[in-house]
């Protein structure tokens, strides 16, 4: 397991190779679907939201008001991260990101700005909402959550140790790529 | 709060935060069979974990709560509008409590009230029957992999997919290869061969009410809910995706007559946090027994 500790860098991320178990501590940002389209339409990130060497968390979180108006993080597993496809690249480049936490790969686009503007993809394991809630020690703030609702909200954390394995980094090499191929290859000798 | 809110509520949490039995004993034997200090097995181990927390905290096993579908097996005589109203306001209790995530929105505005209720939200399958028991069984359905359900009408040429078991076999396979681990596997498939296009879909979900072990009566089917098991299981997409032995941990696989000029394999994938749970409830509607 190696460790992934903020502030990000692109010397940091340019030695992670596909395969790699990571454990990540620092802020990251959550954005999704609502998000990622806002951007590309132009939209400016908030005040107090710097994306910039920075890492974007594919997730919609159960987050519930604590009595003294603080908020806790109840579940926070990855989302499907292959609908931001169409974006993500464009946000990689115009925001300097470093790291994108989702789940399920993402495509040739995507791949090629990790490789180009020295990002990765790290992949979480879908559904363990709990297991990576816990990771979550800070909820420090909550952007767009009267605009968008509370699971597309840019929710600003901090996390410890959160789980995850580079499955697209930025020399070129995706997971994602080489299993679909092994596994096409696989099942036409059993039609 | 009367009895039947109550146990509507309860059945909303355990589903939510606890993996049924039958599900969880697959895990384990998935998590044995992967190849130690695999990345497979560190997904496994995550998710083993993860089970265990959401299960002791009492909370969302995964924060995608889902779609929220009930499946009530009724008595001849039930108030089927009384209940719908009882499990709609059951909706918005569970998640004020947090067992559900504000997980509903209108799909014209974007906008998200943050009740899980609206139109077609809970949806609510009634059938009737002449015994006395009710029986209400839940399921929740995350939308990672709802997305990767698929529809295949046949002959399909491109997969040289005809009209015949061959055919429905090289679909559902193509399913689960175009799924990869996008749907959160190691899944579960639940298919219906026939039907319309609206009730294809529909029995495909019936499907995810079995228990994971059982075996299907009709010899034809079973093999052919087998075969794909093992062949999909020989793909090495393995859990998540991430290269590995389990793929799928199980396949329960439906028939519907068909009209002649339509030919519909629907394919249905659940997630390994297969969350499904059902109560027997008595009269004034307190829960009797669990049924998974």
């Amino acid at each position: 397991m190696k460790e992934l500790i903020a502030p990000f860098n692109e010397a940091q991320v340019r030695a992670l190779k596909v395969g790699d178990e990571v454990a990540i501590t620092g802020v990251v940002f959550t954005g999704r679907d609502a998000v990622h389209k806002y951007l590309h339409e132009g939209g400016q990130l908030p005040p107090g939201v710097s994306l910039r060497d920075g890492i974007i968390y594919h997730c919609g979180p159960v987050v519930m008001k604590e009595p003294d108006g603080s908020w806790k993080v109840t579940a926070a597993g990855p989302t499907t991260s292959i609908r931001e496809e169409p974006y993500q690249g464009q946000i990689i480049r115009d925001f300097g990101l470093r790291g994108v936490i989702g789940k399920g790969g993402m495509g040739e686009r995507t791949l090629a700005a990790c490789k180009e503007h020295g990002c990765v993809y790290l992949h979480a394991v879908g559904g363990a909402a709990q297991v990576l809630a816990e990771c979550v020690r800070r909820v420090r703030n909550v952007y767009f959550l009267e605009k968008f609702g509370s699971p597309e909200a840019i929710w600003e954390l901090e996390v410890e140790r959160l789980p995850a394995v580079v499955t697209m980094d930025s020399h070129g090499g995706s997971l994602h790529r080489d299993v679909m191929s092994a596994s096409s290859a696989a099942l036409a000798e059993r039609l | 709060m009367n009895e039947l809110l109550e146990s509507l509520v309860e059945l909303i949490r355990r589903t939510s935060a606890e993996i049924p039995d039958d599900v969880n004993r697959a895990l384990v034997t998935a998590l044995e069979n992967e190849r130690k200090g695999s990345i497979a097995e560190s997904a496994l181990k995550i998710v083993e974990r993860n089970i265990e927390l959401a299960k002791r905290k009492s909370q969302p096993i995964c924060q995608d709560t889902g779609s929220i579908l009930f499946y009530v097996d009724a008595p001849i005589g039930l108030d089927q509008v009384a209940f719908e109203e009882t499990a709609r306001e059951a909706v918005r209790r569970a998640t004020a409590k947090g067992y559900l995530r504000q997980n509903s929105v209108d799909s014209i505005t974007g906008e998200n009230d943050g009740t899980n209720v609206g139109p077609g939200s809970p949806a609510v399958h009634f059938h009737q029957h002449r015994g006395d028991a009710l029986e209400v069984r839940l399921v929740l359905k995350g939308g990672g992999c709802e997305n990767v359900g698929a529809q295949y009408s046949l002959p399909l040429e491109k997969l040289k997919a005809n009209r015949d078991l061959d055919g429905c076999r090289k679909v559902i396979l193509d399913a689960v290869l175009q799924a990869q681990g996008k749907g959160c596997g190691p899944g579960i498939l639940g298919v219906c061969i026939g039907g319309d296009r609206a009730t294809g879909y529909e029995w495909s979900k019936k499907q995810f009410l079995r228990f994971l072990d059982d075996r299907n009566p009709d010899p034809r089917l079973d093999e052919l809910e087998q075969d794909i098991l093992r062949t999909a299981n020989e793909l090495g997409i393995g859990p998540m995706g991430f290269g590995g032995k389990t793929t799928l941990l199980g396949v329960k696989i439906g028939a519907a007559n068909r009209v002649p000029a339509s030919f519909f394999v629907s394919v249905s994938y659940m997630c390994w946090a297969y969350r499904r749970q059902g109560v027997e409830l008595g009269a004034a509607g307190a829960i009797q027994r669990w049924l998974y």
